[in-house]
């Protein structure tokens, strides 16, 4: 079983929940996005404590540096006034409902499920992450870039084109 | 005391039961893909986690997650740019204002 700092795992996890939950009731848009910046650096922190330094970088990388800015940036560009990022509380107590049934549903389900002891204690490391990175999942990683690709192209197709849309 | 895989699992319920509220309740389009981002996120801590419990010597969940996170980033940033083409055409990022096809 991985040693999990208990003190760390419980301020990241309190950290990230509260941002969550303040991104959906906050009625800022850009105060949202900045929650948003905030769980997502908090997850970061939960996967250094989980001894995965490889991708507490790719997150803080691509969600904290990149994700959030485009947010940002989107949020900027369909603003029309400054007064307009500020809206009205928009919540619903039926979804709600759904959404804390779903939770307590999920967590009674899995309270039951065994968790396998693993095969060999083995402590990760990002050596050993590259190497199967590119021998056992070489094909997922190549359909990934080729997704990547895609996107990139459909992005600017879709946002680039001028107004004769 | 010791952090066990549980607690994980009780942490991502919550923060995918959190971010499919804001997705079915918002308006606007940008806080349902911010929130659709912090579902996706929540999938992610628990794949990080199950693995480093479950399979720490072949890390096939870290694996997954990095796929995941390769799919996610590809979808907001395709979501936000179909946003601005939204917008760019009906000068709005209001869900509830797009009702053309609404008999």
């Amino acid at each position: 079983m991985p040693d999990v700092n208990p003190v760390a795992f419980v301020v990241l996890a309190a950290l990230a929940l509260g941002g969550a939950v303040m991104t959906v009731l906050t009625r800022n848009v850009v105060h949202a996005a900045f929650w948003l910046l905030e769980v997502l650096v908090a997850t970061a922190g939960l996967y250094l404590v989980l001894s995965a330094e490889f991708i507490a970088l790719v997150q803080l990388m691509v969600y904290a540096g990149a994700v959030s800015v485009l947010v940002l940036f989107v949020i900027m560009l369909t603003l029309r006034r400054r007064e307009d990022s500020v809206r009205t509380r928009d919540l619903s107590w039926p979804v709600a409902a759904m959404s804390a049934v779903l939770a307590v549903a999920i967590a009674y389900v899995t309270r039951a499920l065994p968790v396998p002891a693993p095969e060999r204690a083995a402590q990760p490391d990002v050596a050993a992450f590259g190497h199967a990175l590119f021998t056992r999942w070489v094909l997922p990683f190549e359909i990934a870039s080729g997704i990547l690709l895609v996107a990139l192209v459909g992005a600017v197709w879709w946002a680039g084109r001028g107004e004769e849309l | 005391m010791r952090v066990g895989l549980e607690a994980f699992v009780m942490l991502a319920t919550a923060l995918f039961a959190v971010g499919l509220f804001g997705a079915l309740s918002k308006r606007s389009a940008i806080m349902v893909l911010m929130s659709l981002e912090l579902m996706a996120n929540a999938v992610n801590i628990l794949l990080v986690a199950a693995s480093r419990y479950v399979t720490p010597a072949t890390m096939d969940g870290w694996f997954f997650a990095v796929f995941s996170l390769v799919v996610s980033a590809a979808e907001i940033g395709l979501g936000l740019s179909l946003v601005l083409a939204l917008y760019r055409k009906v000068r709005t990022a209001e869900l509830d204002r797009l009702d053309t096809l609404k008999g």
